[in-house]
């Protein structure tokens, strides 16, 4: 009598872990940069597809790393053009798959002092430490230092740069003030209402732009496909714009 | 230096002096605390003990992160800094020693801790019936006998502060020359896909802790003979 109530609830238990046929997950390598929207959007998804996106998040250049050593990703979702194409070239992604999902922009922001005119307060230099993510993994990185080389005051503030390992790092270095200011992501911004801010002309910087694509380990995955898709759809570039990133070139 | 880049030979010679000054330091701060455990009857002795290596347990990240917030302005690490006009004491040198001294802590404070209670009562009885007092005793009989464990406590903790990476990570902004070490160079190497310069340093590593653990058991097994 024990053994059969014990049998029937194992099968109760295993059909309900079963999921209903279409649905399937996917396995997204998100940049550091885009943590926000893409949960918002990987909600939706699973709202509107019954597909489950898992997010992982983390510095573009470590995930291609990974990416080239059979890390179990189906969708790369970069904070730069560079690498998505490196991974089409060198045959980890899959061709034509690749499109720019978001173009960055870059804020100067500080809880410490006034940098609504960040240009002059770049100029001045009254900080001792700036913090941006590491140039070379990082594009916002790469775009910081760009933007300084333009305004003229890189060599000057060369000694006073800090490097997060991520955009999210940067972020974190000012957030706790430890850097007096820092060149974060806008969308790093969203809700948040301490310190001043500084939006930098995109004109200052090479684009950020922000490609997605599809990995060959996710070729066959039809929530990675849908996903990729939903992507590229209406209510997710809706978020996309809501969080600050641009959509288009002007 | 020696025929390598800048960009090799900073970090090594960086880590190097890093693991140096932290572990000296580890010395004088872990060496009364284990006394104080080995030799304690207090009731929260043990509570203590397992505060002092939490951050064996803890994620480097986790440590690194309070550590963040503690070294910052908003934290004691500000506080200090102030003295000399400086905002944080994260992104120096000296939070980094801080840093490596709390994540190596457990490695040096256990060996010697058991090192001396492995010393027990009875030498200390013998050294006091002869007049020598509690500090004298310390100095010239439990800590020569103890010498084996503060050996193995500084090899530990050396060789930890080399392999450190999360904490460093977290704390240090990577800024060459100051906190760059080993560990968050070969991690770049990596991530700008620079293989040989990754392995150079990564093998180094490799090699050095080999050399680092044989030598400890070796030195060991020798001063143990000779102090049996």
């Amino acid at each position: 009598m024990k053994l059969t109530a014990l049998a029937a609830a194992l099968v109760g238990f295993l059909t309900s872990l079963a999921a209903p046929v279409h649905a399937d997950v996917t396995h997204v390598a998100v940049a550091a940069n885009f943590t926000e929207p893409a949960k918002e959007i990987a909600a939706l998804f699973k709202q509107k597809t019954g597909h489950e996106a898992v997010l992982i998040f983390g510095a573009s250049g470590a995930f291609y790393t990974q990416i080239t050593h059979s890390a179990p990703f189906e969708v790369f979702l970069s904070a730069d053009a560079e690498r998505p194409k490196m991974a089409v070239d060198n045959g980890y992604a899959v061709p034509d798959t690749l499109f720019t999902y978001a173009i960055g922009k870059l804020v100067l922001w500080s809880r410490v002092i006034d940098v609504t005119n960040g240009e002059a307060a770049l100029k001045a230099g009254n900080f001792q430490k700036l913090s941006i993510a590491n140039p070379v993994a990082a594009p916002y990185g790469t775009a910081a230092v760009e933007t300084m080389k333009a305004l003229g005051v890189y060599d000057a503030l060369k000694p006073k740069i800090v490097q997060g390992n991520s955009i999210a790092q940067a972020f974190q270095f000012v957030d706790t003030r430890n850097a007096e200011l820092g060149f974060v992501a806008l969308s790093q911004l969203h809700g948040v209402t301490e310190g001043t801010r500084w939006e930098v002309p995109m004109k200052l910087h090479a684009p950020i732009f922000q490609d997605a694509v599809l990995l060959k380990t996710g070729a066959n995955s039809e929530a990675s496909k849908a996903f990729l898709a939903f992507l590229k759809g209406p209510e997710a570039r809706a978020i996309i714009a809501k969080f600050g990133y641009v959509l288009e070139l002007s | 230096m020696l025929g390598m880049p800048d960009d090799i030979w900073v970090p090594i010679k960086l880590t190097i002096e890093l693991a140096t000054i932290s572990t000296l330091s580890l010395l004088v701060v872990a060496t009364p605390l284990a006394w104080w455990l080995a030799r304690s009857k207090a009731w929260f002795k043990e509570a203590a003990a397992a505060i002092v290596s939490l951050p064996m347990v803890l994620p480097p990240t986790v440590l690194g992160f309070y550590l963040l917030i503690a070294l910052g302005p908003d934290g004691p690490g500000g506080l200090i800094a102030s003295l000399w006009g400086a905002r944080t004491l994260a992104f120096t040198f000296t939070g980094l020693v801080i840093g490596s001294i709390l994540s190596s802590m457990p490695f040096v404070v256990q060996p010697i801790r058991n090192a001396f209670a492995a010393v027990g009562d009875r030498p200390l009885e013998v050294a006091s019936t002869l007049r020598a007092s509690p500090t004298r005793a310390f100095w010239t009989v439990a800590l020569p006998l103890a010498s084996p464990g503060l050996l193995t406590g500084a090899v530990l903790g050396f060789a930890h502060t080399v392999g450190e990476f999360g904490v460093i990570l977290m704390i240090g902004g990577n800024i060459p020359g100051r906190t760059r070490v080993m560990s968050t160079a070969i991690f770049d190497f990596v991530e700008t896909m620079r293989w040989r310069e990754a392995n150079l340093l990564a093998g180094g590593m490799v090699a050095f802790a080999f050399v680092v653990i044989l030598a400890m058991t070796l030195l060991e097994k020798r001063f143990t003979r000779a102090g049996a």
